[in-house]
């Protein structure tokens, strides 16, 4: 039935929709930037609440598309993190010439995303990861006059290429051993052969890349420093989480009967993501590049939890990611509004921060303490239970060594801290205005982080709805 | 049922006031901080009488039993289906019979501080301290789970540390709020073990199912920790000793009682609050919460009953010595604690051996009426000599007519003269000491008399001794705000001994019949009286008869002022034992071995750093090949090498 297909597919519909508005938008007369960004902002609102209701589980097309509560509820935080990045990016877009064109690139690659959480076959799936990096690489170059930019989408276009070219090549060996790619077959169909386990390899190299663990990470910094920062924190949060949802499931439903060999792979790959991750953002001073590392060793810790394999693992990746949002959205949100009204990038810049911006210093603060994981902000009780999923397996050297790391990761978070309350400076950054939507944003961001952690009903709930797939 | 939902603002009540106070108050607010944190407190203390009510007298009981009921529940960190941590509000008699005396109390603080803190510069700062104390104690006496009770338990510590250190500009104050936190922190981490023992074998930490665990002798978790043994004593006394160590640490035991004199330097609307109704009781109260459990095991209620009888007993002795009118009245809580201790170590569980339990909880009751009352009294005399010391008073009666009459009400209601509070809820701990242990017996009867001389000691000194030197007409009690506490709390030191107390809080749930008997109550009326005859005799006039008491006691009596040198043996212990033997080793080890260490890693970090910088070009040629490299290591490594 037709109504079935609306409501199933209203997010991704929804954000169609806004895709349209903004092309008749700027088919009309001229507009001001500001009218471009407050359609799109209500209307994400509107998209957030839009996943409150009405939720129905289903398929479509065959098993191409399909849907529950928890993928709906996926796509929601997603879409809630699109609108903060669209508030926080009011600055720096007020004064750009194409405001409507980097909506909608941001927009193409979030359906794209929401394709691919939905998607129930490896094409499917293989058609929304593009969908959705293609976009973003031409938004990496939206700083315009930067050639850092232009080269940081550049390189993102070419490592992209390679990653799905390893990728393609793994969904059709694994297509040739088993003659299906939907999602429900798959399972039956492999086994411990050689040629399959190349097939993983390649696949889960291409997640890898996306979610930038090591050694496919390389990428990362080179982009994160050249785009323009709100690109920079889509990329982050939202193509990462994205990914990270995909992965989680892909590898608990469709490689279940590899499980012994991802489990040790996904060990080695998170110390190694931790390790590398915690030591080049020890070194970083760019505050851009600094983040980038830093959410590098945030995905090995992700990955940690990845490694439990039950459902505690996925409500718990699920959770850290919600809290990731909210965290790392803050830092990129004041690195924004810094960056726009100074065009400083430093983090010896930043020495001094509270003398004159005692607000922004605070978000910040906060910030970093929750992404290092210091109680009682919302981090702390992800990583916690990260750990606590990972350690459900009895490997207790992978557990201490990520807490162990954890210890690392503080001396970077707080070496920022220290520099905006601690450090003298005698030409600390000038008075800062931020402007009302980065306030609304901030104080969303805030919230979370102090909210989220206290509050178990927002983990319970997930666990519900993976409990209940 | 649903009347017990409003429990939750009486506790979401303080906490919002302190939250506005603390943050808007000293900019915003300034004097209507006093106004709004009384009407708040005001609004709790209603709804505290109602729900308490409604608990006693309406649908609290089932078959004539008073049920424990979990008002909310509100599961917090779930480590595993069969152990979490919960959020709950407890709704049984103690804890709706504490929820009125803490409400009600510090609605009365709240009052009289209107007065006595005005023109304070950090004014709505006070009041923020305040509305966190209440809001931690109210929150203490609710916890329905072992773990919330030890939440609240710190956060009332940390809110005591505020108080008493208010004055922080005063180096005694501040010696005296981190002395307080100190020695409590210490007894904390007693009661942390405890929790730890009792939670351990008991596999839950919800209060409820502890106790029926715990107290069913066939269950699996009874046998288990009453079989295993430490040090040749079983778990169940090592957990339950530890937790009342926690307790007495609260409750100014003997002999972590050294802080509570000390506190005294806090403002004393505060001593009024924290050291004489609420705060230390909680131990009272902890031990009564759990007392089914102590009630199987004979051993731990010795350990409760010897220190309070010991603590009962010191301290009376002390407070006759004391010059300090706030020091007097910190010695003979203590004293009095002392006396709640003892009568729940004498209890049993149900029956008529119960008895010790609810002269315990009825003494408290009581006790919080008559203490606040002397400490309330104690801060208009001080609010008009500014002075602390005995020796600036005297003759005050005919300056402070009300402050005067509700002292001298203070005074009988604690000395336990019948028809004051303090008469009833004695009599019940003495008959209940009187038919389990004659020693402890004996040394109640001799505190009674010692706490009646030294409460007319004071009471003499301060407005006999002297006639009055000025007759001024102006009135020396205070604003109208001070005088109303004092009034409303000497009509309940009078009325409270007439509550049916024995119909409403037992061991068991079930209304105990009790009856006065003449005859056993005119051996402690005697010696009460003998007592404030003496105390008549000695200070009413001065004759000096009182310094040649003092010398024929002459070493003792020079000990007693030294507090028995409590003090000076802890000093010795802390500089010279733990100093030397532990701080100086461990700060060696934390220099030379952990900071190395923590170094050592610091540098190695560094140096790695620098080295693999390298591989991070910017080429995206060396991206390709890593990303190439990756693939194959996995690839040989999974394929070939780790199957």
């Amino acid at each position: 039935m037709w109504t079935d297909f609306l409501i199933l597919m209203k997010q991704e519909m929804a954000v169609v929709a806004m895709v349209f508005i903004l092309l008749f938008m700027k088919l009309g007369k001229d507009r001001s930037n500001e009218s471009y960004m407050n359609v799109i902002n209500v209307l994400l609102l509107l998209n957030l609440i839009l996943g409150f209701v009405c939720n129905r589980e289903g398929i479509l097309f065959n098993e191409m598309f399909r849907t529950n509560k928890l993928i709906v509820l996926e796509k929601n935080i997603l879409n809630l993190a699109m609108l903060i990045i669209s508030l926080q990016s009011w600055s720096w877009l007020k004064t750009h010439k194409h405001v409507p064109e980097f909506y909608i690139l941001l927009l193409s690659s979030l359906l794209g995303m929401f394709f691919m959480i939905s998607s129930g076959n490896l094409l499917m799936f293989y058609l929304g990861l593009e969908m959705s990096t293609i976009p973003v690489a031409a938004a990496v170059n939206f700083d315009l006059a930067k050639r850092r930019s232009s080269e940081g989408a550049m390189k993102l276009i070419f490592s992209s290429a390679f990653s799905s070219a390893c990728l393609l090549f793994g969904i059709s060996m694994l297509y040739g051993t088993t003659g299906t790619l939907v999602f429900t077959e798959l399972p039956q169909h492999i086994s411990n052969n050689p040629l399959q386990l190349f097939a993983f390899i390649l696949i889960i190299a291409g997640f890898a890349f996306k979610i930038s663990v090591a050694p496919f990470h390389l990428w990362t910094a080179d982009v994160y420093e050249g785009a323009p920062v709100s690109v920079t924190s889509f990329l982050s949060v939202i193509s990462k989480g994205a990914v990270l949802f995909v992965f989680v499931s892909v590898l608990y439903t469709v490689f279940s009967p590899l499980a012994k060999v991802w489990y040790n792979m996904i060990f080695i790959l998170s110390l190694l993501t931790i390790a590398i991750g915690n030591l080049f953002a020890i070194r970083q001073e760019n505050f851009k590049r600094f983040l980038a590392f830093s959410s590098i060793a945030q995905v090995g810790f992700i990955l940690v939890g990845v490694s439990g394999g039950t459902d505690i693992s996925t409500t718990s990746v699920i959770y850290f990611v919600l809290i990731y949002v909210f965290s790392n959205l803050a830092a990129f949100g004041v690195v924004s509004v810094v960056t726009s009204a100074t065009g400083k990038e430093n983090i010896s810049d930043y020495k001094g921060l509270y003398k004159t911006n005692p607000a922004l210093s605070w978000v910040l603060a906060i910030a970093m303490f929750s992404l290092a994981g210091v109680p009682p902000t919302a981090g702390f009780f992800g990583k916690f239970f990260l750990l606590i999923a990972g350690a459900g397996k009895g490997n207790y050297i992978l557990i201490s060594i990520a807490a162990l790391n954890i210890i690392i990761s503080l001396y970077y978070y707080l070496r920022v801290v220290k520099a905006i309350f601690m450090d003298a400076n005698s030409t600390p950054l000038p008075s800062v205005r931020i402007p009302l939507m980065s306030k609304l944003a901030f104080a969303v961001c805030i919230a979370g982080v102090i909210s989220i952690g206290v509050a178990s009903p927002v983990y319970d709930y997930i666990y519900s709805l993976i409990v209940l797939n | 049922m649903n009347y017990q939902q409003y429990l939750l603002p009486v506790l979401l009540l303080p906490l919002a006031c302190f939250l506005l106070l603390g943050l808007f108050g000293k900019k915003y607010l300034k004097n209507a901080s006093g106004v709004i944190g009384t009407a708040s407190m005001l609004v709790v203390t209603v709804i505290s009488v109602l729900v308490a009510g409604n608990y006693f007298f309406a649908d609290g009981k089932i078959d004539g039993v008073y049920q424990h009921i979990i008002a909310y529940k509100y599961s917090w960190l779930a480590f595993s289906p069969t152990m979490s941590i919960d959020m709950g509000a407890i709704v049984d008699p103690i804890s709706m019979m504490m929820i009125v005396v803490v409400s009600f109390i510090s609605l009365m603080v709240h009052i009289f501080s209107l007065g006595y803190m005005k023109g304070e510069e950090r004014f709505a700062t006070y009041y923020a301290y305040l509305s966190l104390f209440t809001f931690s104690m109210l929150g203490l006496v609710l916890s329905s789970n072992i773990f919330q009770i030890y939440i609240f338990w710190e956060l009332v510590g940390a809110s005591s540390f505020l108080l008493i250190g208010f004055y922080y500009n005063k180096p005694s104050a501040v010696a005296a709020s981190k002395k307080a936190f100190i020695v409590t922190r210490f007894a904390d981490f007693g009661f942390l073990i405890g929790i730890l023992v009792l939670s351990f074998y008991g596999g839950t930490l919800d209060f409820n199912t502890l106790i029926q665990r715990l107290t069913a002798p066939q269950s699996g978790e009874y046998i288990a920790i009453t079989t295993a043994s430490f040090l040749g004593i079983s778990m169940l006394t090592w957990g339950l000793s530890l937790v009342f160590i926690g307790g007495a640490g609260k409750s100014a035991m003997f002999p972590l009682h050294i802080w509570l004199p000390d506190a005294m330097e806090g403002p004393t609307p505060v001593s009024a609050l924290i050291h004489a109704a609420t705060m230390v009781v909680a131990g009272v109260y902890l031990v009564a919460r759990l007392f089914p459990v102590f009630a199987i095991d004979v051993s731990a209620l010795q350990v409760v009953t010897w220190v309070g009888a010991i603590s009962a007993f010191i301290a009376a002795i002390i407070a006759c010595t004391q010059t300090d009118i706030k020091r007097v009245l910190a010695y003979s809580t203590m004293s009095q604690i002392g006396y709640m201790m003892f009568a729940l170590g004498v209890s049993r569980y149900g029956g008529e051996s119960g008895l010790g339990y609810t002269a315990s909880l009825f003494h408290l009751f009581t006790h919080a009426f008559f203490k606040s009352l002397l400490f309330l009294g104690a801060g208009v005399i001080i609010h008009f000599v500014h002075s602390n010391d005995l020796k600036d008073m005297g003759g005050l009666r005919k300056l402070m007519p009300v402050t005067h009459i509700a002292f001298l009400v203070a005074c009988l209601a604690i000395a336990g003269v019948p028809p004051f509070a303090g008469f009833f809820s004695k009599e019940e701990i003495l008959t209940a000491s009187f038919h389990s242990n004659k020693v402890i017996y004996g040394i109640a009867l001799f505190t009674a008399g010692l706490t009646a001389f030294y409460m007319f000691r004071l009471y003499f000194s301060i407005f006999w001794r002297k006639e009055p030197g000025v007759h001024s007409t102006h009135h020396a009690d205070g604003t109208t705000s001070m005088k109303i506490p004092l009034i409303i709390l000497m009509i309940c030191s009078i009325g409270a001994g007439f509550v049916p107390f024995t119909k409403m809080v037992t061991s068991d749930g079930v209304a105990l019949e009790t009856h006065m008997d003449i005859l056993f109550s005119l051996v402690p009326i005697t010696i009460v009286m003998l007592a404030i005859f003496f105390a008549a005799r000695m200070y009413k006039k001065e004759n000096g008869s009182a310094d040649k008491m003092a010398a024929t006691f002459g070493n003792f009596y020079k000990a007693a002022t030294k507090k028995f040198y409590v003090d000076e043996i802890y000093l010795f212990v802390t500089r010279k034992v733990i100093f030397n033997l532990i701080g100086r080793p461990a700060a060696w080890i934390d220099r030379n071995i952990i900071d190395a260490f923590v170094n050592g890693v610091a540098t190695a970090t560094g140096s790695i750093s620098v080295f693999i910088k390298g591989w991070q070009s910017g080429k995206v040629q060396t991206y390709a090949l890593c990303f190439f490299s990756g693939i194959a290591g996995l690839a040989i490594l999974f394929i070939y090498l780790w199957k």
